[in-house]
C-alpha cells in the first residue's frame, strides 16, 4: 500500500467510497482494515447480510477473478481470504441473529489420505459468503465420515477436495458407495482440487468439477436452483 | 557438459547433454541425478534435455511443455523417453505420452520413485503428514517453496500452508553433510520435525535402463 493510502481514515469515507476502499483492502489482505470497515458499516445501520454480500463477497469476487486470470497468486488469495475471515468473524453471529437468507446447505471435506485444505477452506468461506450453510468435515475423511454427515446434516450438496493424484481416486469410492446405498441422486456432488479436471469429474460420476472457489459457488447456486425447480415441478 | 547452475535448471532447464540417439526429456529437478546415472552406467546412447524445473509450480503447464518438446526433438532422435512421473497432472501427462507414443516414468511423483514406487505406495496413510524434499529441492528450497508461497514476505501464512504437516523427510540421493544440514534448516523454518532417508536413485535408474 502507498503512503498516500495509509492516510485514509475509513470512518470519514461515505458508504460507496468505504466499500470501494474495502475492496482495495481485501485485495491487499489487510485484515484489521476490513474488520474496521465492517464495524463502520454496521454502525451506519447496514444489515449484516448486506455488509457480507456487497463489501466482502464483492471484494473477494475481484480477488477470485484476478486469481483465475493469473494476475494474483495463491499467497495473495490467502491473505485476502484471511482478511475476509476477520470480517466474517464479526458478521457470523449477527447473521445468525438476523436470519440471513439461506441458499442451501453443503457438507465438504478433503478425502482420505489427503491433508490439504487450502482450496477446501476457500470454497467453504466463499460458500458461506454466498449464503450457504457449510458443514466442514476437515481433512483425511474416509467414506464413513461423508455418509454419516449426509445422514445427520441432510445437505443439498456434498463437496469433496483432493490435492494429490494418489488421493483423488478416493472420490470415486465415496460416490460408488453412495450409489450402492441408493442415495447418490439425493445430493449434488461437486469435486475440486489441483490435479482434477472436468473429464475426471465426469468419469467418477460427480455432478460437476469446480476449478476454483468462485466456480464452486456459481455451480452450487445453479444446481440448487435446478433442484428446487424440479421439486416445484414434481 | 558445461557447468550448469541449479538456478538455471529451475528457470530455463538444460538445452542438451550427450550425443546419444535416445533422448531423455526430463524435469530440470532430475538433471543431476540423470547425468550421474548416465556416467555411472556408461549409457552412451542417451542424450539429456531438461525443461525448467519451475514448471512444477504450475503442473497444468507440464503437459503442454512436454508435448511441444517431443514435437521439437522427435525427428532428431530414434526414441524419446519422458523423465517425468504424473507430477500433479492428474493422469493427463500419461494420456498425452500414450498419444505421442513415448514412454514415461511410472508413479505419482519423484518422491515416490526415489523411494521406489512399491515401497512408497505401501506406506499408505502413514506418511500423509510428511512434506518431502529431494537433493535438488533442498538446494532450491527458497525458489521452490519459500518464495513462491510468499513466506519470505508473509511468514504468517505458514500455518495455512503447513498446519496439517508434522514432518519433513529429506530423501537424500547423495551423501552430502552440507545438504543434510540445509534440509534440517528447511524443517526448522517450516516448524516441522526432521528425518533424513537415503534413497539413492530408486526407480529412476530402473526406468532409465529401459529407455
Amino acid at each position: 500500500m502507498s503512503d498516500e493510502e495509509d492516510d485514509i481514515i475509513l470512518s470519514e469515507l461515505d458508504d460507496e467510497e468505504l466499500v470501494q476502499q474495502m475492496f482495495d483492502d481485501l485485495y491487499d489482505g489487510l485484515k484489521e482494515e476490513i474488520e474496521e470497515g465492517v464495524n463502520i458499516l454496521l454502525e451506519r445501520g447496514w444489515a449484516p447480510y448486506r455488509v457480507l454480500t456487497e463489501a466482502l463477497v464483492g471484494g473477494m469476487t475481484i480477488v477470485g477473478n484476478d486469481f483465475r486470470d493469473g494476475i494474483l497468486f495463491v499467497p495473495e488469495v490467502l491473505l485476502a481470504a484471511n482478511a475476509m475471515k476477520g470480517g466474517m468473524a464479526i458478521l457470523k453471529p449477527l447473521l445468525a441473529e438476523t436470519g440471513a437468507p439461506r441458499v442451501g446447505k453443503m457438507v465438504i471435506g478433503t478425502v482420505k489420505g489427503d491433508i490439504h485444505d487450502i482450496g477446501k477452506n476457500l470454497v467453504s468461506m466463499m460458500m458461506e459468503g454466498a449464503g450457504f450453510e457449510v458443514v466442514d468435515l476437515g481433512i483425511n475423511n474416509p467414506v464413513e465420515n461423508y455418509l454419516e454427515a449426509l445422514e445427520t446434516e441432510e445437505p443439498d450438496i456434498l463437496g469433496m477436495s483432493a490435492l494429490l493424484t494418489t488421493t483423488m481416486p478416493y472420490m470415486k469410492v465415496v460416490i460408488d458407495t453412495m450409489n450402492e446405498k441408493g442415495i447418490r441422486d439425493d445430493y449434488i456432488v461437486l469435486v475440486g482440487g489441483a490435479p482434477l479436471n472436468e473429464e475426471f469429474g465426469k468419469a467418477i460420476g460427480a455432478d460437476a468439477y469446480c476449478r476454483d472457489a468462485a466456480v464452486a459457488v456459481e455451480t452450487a447456486k445453479e444446481f440448487v436452483a435446478r433442484k428446487h425447480n424440479q421439486m416445484a415441478a414434481g | 557438459m558445461a557447468q550448469i547452475s541449479d538456478t538455471e535448471l529451475t528457470e530455463t532447464g538444460l538445452d542438451r547433454a550427450g550425443d546419444g540417439r535416445v533422448l531423455i526429456l526430463a524435469c530440470g529437478a532430475l538433471a543431476r541425478e540423470i547425468i550421474a546415472l548416465i556416467k555411472l552406467n556408461a549409457w552412451q546412447h542417451l542424450t539429456l534435455t531438461c525443461l525448467p524445473a519451475k514448471l512444477h509450480l504450475y503442473p497444468d503447464q507440464i503437459v503442454t511443455a512436454v508435448e511441444e518438446a517431443v514435437h521439437k526433438h522427435r525427428d532428431q532422435y530414434d526414441r524419446i523417453f519422458v523423465a517425468y512421473a504424473d507430477c500433479g497432472t492428474g493422469g493427463l501427462l500419461e494420456t498425452k505420452c500414450r498419444e505421442l507414443g513415448v514412454e514415461m516414468i511410472a508413479g505419482p511423483h519423484c518422491y515416490s520413485f526415489f523411494e521406489g514406487n512399491t515401497a512408497f505406495a505401501a506406506k499408505g496413510d502413514d506418511d500423509i503428514t510428511t512434506f518431502y524434499l529431494t537433493d535438488f529441492l533442498v538446494k532450491q528450497f527458497d525458489a521452490f517453496v519459500w518464495r513462491p508461497m510468499g513466506l519470505d514476505k508473509h511468514p504468517e501464512l505458514l500455518p495455512m500452508y503447513f498446519g496439517n504437516y508434522e514432518k519433513l523427510v529429506y530423501q537424500a540421493q547423495t551423501d552430502d553433510p552440507d545438504l543434510t544440514e540445509k534440509a534440517q534448516d528447511c524443517a526448522t523454518r517450516l516448524g516441522l520435525a526432521f528425518e533424513r532417508r537415503f534413497t539413492g536413485y530408486g526407480d529412476l535408474e530402473t526406468a532409465l535402463q529401459s529407455a
